[in-house]
């Protein structure tokens, strides 16, 4: 073995994760490699420092709010949802009644209705085009069954 | 401290209640981890609790797509880090302003300023300057450096919550020392080891 593979031993024996005869191996390998001896000494040092650092505990009105805060954004999305919902299905309901207003109405000209007409079928050619993009990049994202 | 990593499936939750109520355990129970890590990975404390919040939230919404022998944290663990990793790319193309930021030093330079000292307990020069030098580091190094000495984790539950094996633990943990180690040596004297052992011991946020 090469110094360069005793590296993954250094850390391992650094953090206390080698087993007794792995220990064994890399301590052997330690007193007859002044480079690797000092390198882990210049680890152990860092380590030190390292593990010396503490983070600040935020207070506990954090982590009262924590839970509640979470559950907020939860309720308020339930909340768009059924709004958007509801806003869609407006939005075509009263889109049909002008629809229907406006080929009822004998005083509009027949240009107007033909261009309402395009307009209309212009915006569902759209939609169709935007939902069946996204589900075709839903079916084909590489990564959609990826670490769950 | 329960491990991250035990058998806690979305089957073991949903066989004790409503899912809202299951999903509070869940979020209680992980909170602090989710924070520290957070804070770990982006620097600052509104940032980490933003993020954690809404890497919460984000599970709550798409725990279906969690098949029901998944493990829940290793999981959450994607959903969290993706959020951090996401939001360092905003704030460094925020602070650089063009195009050119996707250089790699640069993006790594401007990395430092997200890196707020206040957030570590008993400040002294040498953790201000180790805890700016960890903002410098790589995502994925300072990921490892952050789960082993921030966290405690073993090799086995870093390798777990990173769907890697612990060979690439060991490796990545040693090339994210050996550049922390590099940076501290670049930017001023030799850190003043001599005062680790007044800071040693003290509460760590995060795992016990």
């Amino acid at each position: 073995m090469t110094c360069q593979d005793y590296k993954d031993l250094m850390m391992a024996y650094l953090d206390n994760e080698l087993d007794d005869e792995q220990k064994q191996t890399f301590e052997q390998h330690l007193a007859a490699c002044p480079k690797c001896a000092k390198e882990l000494k210049e680890f152990e040092k860092l380590k030190q420092l390292t593990d010396s650092v503490t983070l600040v505990e935020p207070e506990d009105r954090i982590w009262q709010q924590y839970w509640s805060n979470i559950y907020n954004r939860i309720e308020r999305n339930l909340g768009w949802i059924l709004f958007s919902v509801a806003a869609i299905l407006l939005i075509i309901y009263g889109g049909f009644k002008l629809i229907e207003e406006i080929i009822k109405d004998q005083t509009i000209g027949a240009l107007l209705k033909v261009a309402l007409l395009v307009l209309i079928v212009g915006l569902a050619i759209l939609f169709v085009s935007v939902l069946r993009e996204r589900v075709y990049f839903w079916k084909k994202d590489r990564y959609i069954d990826v670490r769950r | 401290m329960d491990s991250f990593c035990e058998d806690e499936t979305i089957d073991m939750y949903l066989c004790q209640g409503s899912s809202k109520d299951v999903f509070e355990a869940f979020v209680k129970r992980h909170m602090k981890d989710a924070y520290f890590i957070a804070l770990g990975l982006v620097g600052n404390h509104e940032d980490a609790l933003e993020i954690s919040q809404e890497a919460f939230f984000r599970a709550y919404r798409n725990i279906k797509q969690l098949s029901s022998e998944g493990k829940f944290f290793p999981w959450f663990y994607q959903i969290l880090r993706n959020l951090c990793f996401s939001r360092l790319r905003k704030i460094r193309v925020r602070q650089t302003g063009s195009l050119d930021a996707y250089e790699e030093d640069k993006i790594q330079a401007d990395a430092r300023d997200s890196f707020d000292p206040e957030v570590i307990a008993e400040r002294n020069e040498s953790k201000t300057r180790l805890w700016k030098a960890i903002g410098k580091l790589g995502d994925k190094h300072r990921e490892v450096i952050i789960l082993r000495h921030f966290q405690n984790l073993s090799y086995d539950e870093i390798s777990k919550i990173l769907f890697c094996s612990q060979g690439t633990v060991t490796s990545r943990l040693y090339y994210a020392r050996k550049r922390l180690k590099e940076i501290l040596e670049c930017e001023g004297p030799r850190p003043d080891f001599g005062e680790l052992s007044r800071g040693a011991g003290t509460q760590k946020g995060g795992r016990q």
